[in-house]
């Protein structure tokens, strides 16, 4: 039962068919539309390594079905700056957070939609916003001290 | 175009023209290649090193690199040696080759070479070689340049990507001298530069493989994409060493997208378009398993016949020293305890995974592995054909842990995209196969009993360990398995490093595992010994009442143990050791000794009334020798840490019926944010060799943690993970 699913994607227009109309976001957004930056971690909604924005709000998308973002406005990793120059993306720079990498950009997808909200984060925020994340390099400390970071950054304005 | 090669300490050193110009310093290897090969041409060279005419300088590092720095800090010693910018530096995954072995194992017994990246050895065994490249490179570049400026090659000097003649201040860059250096004769060895003209090594710089990591754009295996690949999902049997018995495939190939269902050695593949496909076409898949005889086993079982074994007259000595029978008699005081520790998986956030393609008389594989070597090799055993025939594309590894020194994964696809028709395939684990297909830390039950004289101090220490083999399963090491069963992988930490100044030891193992497989699990067995030893060890100070930093000091007084000692202090000191805690908080300390390093750590734990257990802090000392890059000892002290206490924690593995009864991460728990204790990592700079960064931080936190309750509580923890049911108040 192929159906056509349209979204704005990173920007851009997307219009595409699928087989499958259960096909979860995270597999349409891999395979049809080669954008690998988005990872498979566990297909539960329990890791976090999914994660992409969808109308802003940050979703997991190994169970989000593609048919359920049509009309709506789907930001993956790639999309986020385009050129890594999103405050988030410096200061998992600066503070050098990543070690395998495998799971920072579900991370940097949760920080950058918890700073749309919320500018000036607490500890306990940042925790409660992160906990459905999984790092098993555990670079968890560096995460927390670079979403103050980019906090900070956003601030003045960065 | 002149070739030339000098025997280096282990490895010869080669020089030679790129193939579009420029320099590249490669390694040759006495025996694995023939030097008259090696003297018809630079065509095979392995390079180290490129230096373009254009000046651009080419790292092609064939080590792993799973989140542990090693291309990065290997690339800081060649940027070091050569005397360019570290910034300058284009870091490139290298291919497989025998030159890229472990030159520290070269003449060590493995199959297939010793291309591998694990034990913590990539700085302190793959560096030197980068640093001799890096200096021949830039003995041959002065050298050109002086020639250029017909000026004495002694009076210029390697200065940021330049030479320079010192008198006259006149320079000329490396890009336009590689040409002419390719020409010359690489030195037989070259100088290296002393620690004080260090510019870069031992300064935290940047990696190079964080941006990609932030954008998206790192590429890992399950990121490969090849024309007309296909996507499979192997549905295997839920019991060790079952086996397929048959299968319908009907409603598996009615699923849209899936192409193919193919039987391979580990079970049944559905072949199709796309995972969300191949994943659908498995669901749908009918097999019928020979379970086997594991189908009876269950892990409380295991236990129980090991704690019988732990009485049993026959295991494999791994220490003795004095006369334990006597010294246990005669002691003052006698402290006896029994504990347990779980198989553990891995859990990289990166499921397993693979890519190959196999093409008739040659096959093509993309893959995160941590060992180029071995899968080479099982991959010929396997398919019949020649090592050298087997290519191996290695990708960033989304986390590795020892999990990805292992084949299987390889294997499947290798075998899947045989059966398939020779097209390219893509054989993607998800985390239920990731979690009942590993290779499990071993697990273990252990009994201890010592003596300790009228002042306290232990007289005799008697440990045997009863568990499971890692050898038995890792065939690459086999032969390290010896006949009366004694792994010294599994036992590994428990006896052939032994810290504590005790002049009656024995410390033995019994090799038994009904056939639950078992594997390298970061660190080894010092992460299960370390927590043993060093959680007996403070039942033992407190038997005497006495501290346990100051016991286990007294303890850390041999030579051997000095360096051990000096971390004990420095985290001691660091941690604040004796001074007041805020109200429930209370301190535990351990320290333990691997890969080269030696590491302490001091926790700070509270345990609520329901039990719950909450660590505040934890205060890590370690001492790898010299080091490359401090930002990175530092993370990989942080990482191991955050393994270890999760870990001690949450993490257990449990068998019912030949089955794992964990499935995703809902009941194999990860600690989250929220539970990641505030680290802080002291690193010391002993004298003697340089040790590893990645793994040592792993094992004491586990007993430090452990330490910490009991003097909270006065509850010892025997059994991990740590069970809040049995510490409530």
């Amino acid at each position: 039962m192929a159906t056509t699913i349209s979204f704005v994607l990173n920007g851009k227009q997307r219009s595409l068919r699928v087989d499958d109309p259960e096909i979860p976001l995270l597999w349409v957004l891999r395979e049809n539309l080669g954008l690998t930056g988005t990872k498979y971690g566990c297909g539960m909604a329990l890791c976090g390594a999914c994660t992409v924005h969808v109308n802003g709000e940050a979703v997991r998308s190994c169970i989000t079905q593609a048919s359920q973002v049509a009309g709506k406005k789907v930001t993956t990793i790639e999309g986020l700056s385009g050129d890594g120059s999103h405050p988030v993306q410096k200061s998992w720079i600066a503070e050098e957070v990543p070690q395998c990498g495998y799971c920072q950009p579900g991370q940097i997808m949760s920080a950058a939609a918890l700073l749309a909200k919320n500018r000036n984060p607490s500890d306990a925020e940042i925790e409660q916003a992160m906990a459905g994340h999984i790092c098993t390099c555990g670079t968890y400390n560096r995460t927390r001290k670079a979403i103050h970071a980019a906090a900070a950054m956003m601030k003045k304005g960065a | 175009m002149r070739t030339a090669i000098h025997q280096g300490r282990r490895t010869f050193l080669k020089a030679s023209a790129a193939a579009g110009g420029g320099l590249v310093i490669g390694f040759y290897l006495p025996g694995l290649q023939p030097i008259a090969e090696a003297a018809a041409g630079p065509t095979q060279l392995n390079a180290f090193v490129r230096i373009g005419t254009d000046g651009k300088v080419t790292f092609v590092c064939g080590q792993s690199e799973m989140g542990q720095g090693s291309h990065n800090g290997l690339a800081m010693m060649l940027a070091e040696e050569l005397e360019v910018e570290f910034k300058d530096v284009r870091i490139e995954q290298g291919g497989i080759d025998p030159a890229f072995g472990n030159p520290r194992y070269i003449g060590f017994k493995a199959v297939g070479g010793f291309q591998a990246t694990g034990g913590s050895s990539s700085i302190r065994n793959i560096g030197g070689n980068v640093r001799r490249a890096g200096a021949a490179a830039r003995f041959m570049l002065t050298s050109a340049g002086a020639e250029r400026m017909k000026v004495s090659h002694s009076e210029c000097a390697a200065e940021n990507g330049f030479v320079v003649h010192k008198p006259s201040g006149r320079k000329v860059s490396y890009g336009a001298i590689a040409n002419d250096a390719a020409t010359m004769v690489a030195p037989a060895d070259p100088v290296l530069k002393q620690p004080s003209e260090f510019k870069i090594i031992g300064k935290a710089t940047p990696r190079h493989d964080t941006p990609p990591k932030v954008r998206g754009t790192a590429t890992f295996g399950l990121d490969v994409k090849r024309p007309g690949m296909l996507v499979a999902t192997v549905a295997k049997c839920p019991v060790f060493g079952g086996k397929v018995k048959s299968f319908n495939a009907d409603r598996a190939l009615k699923v849209p997208g899936v192409r193919k269902v193919v039987q391979i050695g580990s079970g049944v593949a559905v072949v199709a378009d796309g995972f969300w496909a191949a994943k659908k076409g498995r669901d749908a898949l009918e097999v019928t398993w020979d379970e086997g005889p594991m189908a009876k086993v269950s892990s409380p079982g295991m236990y129980q016949s090991w704690a019988e074994l732990a009485k049993g007259p026959t295991a494999a000595e791994r220490l003795r020293t004095g006369d334990i029978g006597a010294a246990l008699a005669g002691g003052a005081k006698r402290v006896q305890a029994a504990y347990e520790v779980p198989f553990l998986a891995h859990v990289c956030m990166e499921p397993m995974n693979a890519t190959a393609h196999f093409k008739g008389d040659s096959i093509e594989i993309w893959a995160p592995t941590q060992a180029q070597s071995w899968n080479q090799h099982w991959v010929s055993q396997a398919t019949g054909l020649p090592p050298k025939a087997i290519t191996i594309h290695t990708t960033y590894l989304g986390g590795g842990f020892g999990r990805r020194l292992e084949s299987d994964f390889v294997l499947d696809a290798v075998e899947t995209s045989r059966a398939a028709g020779n097209v390219p395939v893509k054989v993607v684990w998800t985390r239920e196969d990731d979690l009942q297909h590993d290779f499990y830390r071993p697990a273990s039950y252990n009994v201890f009993e010592a003596a300790l004289d009228a002042n306290g101090m232990p007289t005799a220490w008697r440990h045997r360990i009863v568990g499971t083999s890692i050898l038995q399963y890792f065939k690459t090491f086999g032969h390290f398995l010896r006949k009366d069963g004694m792994d010294p992988t599994s036992a590994q930490g428990a006896g052939d490093y032994f810290p504590y100044d005790i002049p009656n030891v024995l410390v033995d193992y019994v090799n038994n595992n009904p056939g639950v497989p078992s594997g390298f699990w970061r660190s080894v067995g010092n992460t299960q010994n370390g927590f043993l030893l060093e959680s007996f060890v403070d039942e033992l100070a407190h038997a005497a009442g006495k501290d346990p930093y100051q016991y286990r000091r007294q303890l850390f007084n041999k030579p051997h143990a000095a360096r051990l000692r000096a971390v004990l202090d420095l985290a001691a000191e660091k941690a604040g050791w004796g001074k007041p805690l805020p109200s429930g908080v209370h301190r535990g300390i351990a320290a333990h000794f691997a890969y080269g390093s030696y590491c302490a750590e001091v926790a700070e734990v509270s345990v609520a009334k329901d039990g719950n257990v909450k660590v505040h802090r934890v205060v890590a000392a370690i001492d790898p020798g010299w080091i490359v890059n401090p930002d990175t000892v530092a993370a990989q002290v942080e990482g191991a840490i955050f393994y270890g206490l999760t870990a001690a924690l949450y993490g257990e593995i449990t068998v019912k019926n030949g089955r794992v009864e964990q499935s995703n991460f809902h009941d194999y728990k990860i600690a989250r944010m929220g539970e990641m204790p505030k680290v802080e990592v002291h690193i010391l700079q002993g004298k003697g060799e340089q040790g590893g960064a990645g793994e040592p931080g792993a094992n004491p936190v586990a007993p430090a943690v452990c330490n910490a309750i009991f003097v909270a509580t006065g509850k010892r923890i025997r059994k991990l993970p740590i069970n809040p049911e049995t510490l409530r108040s």
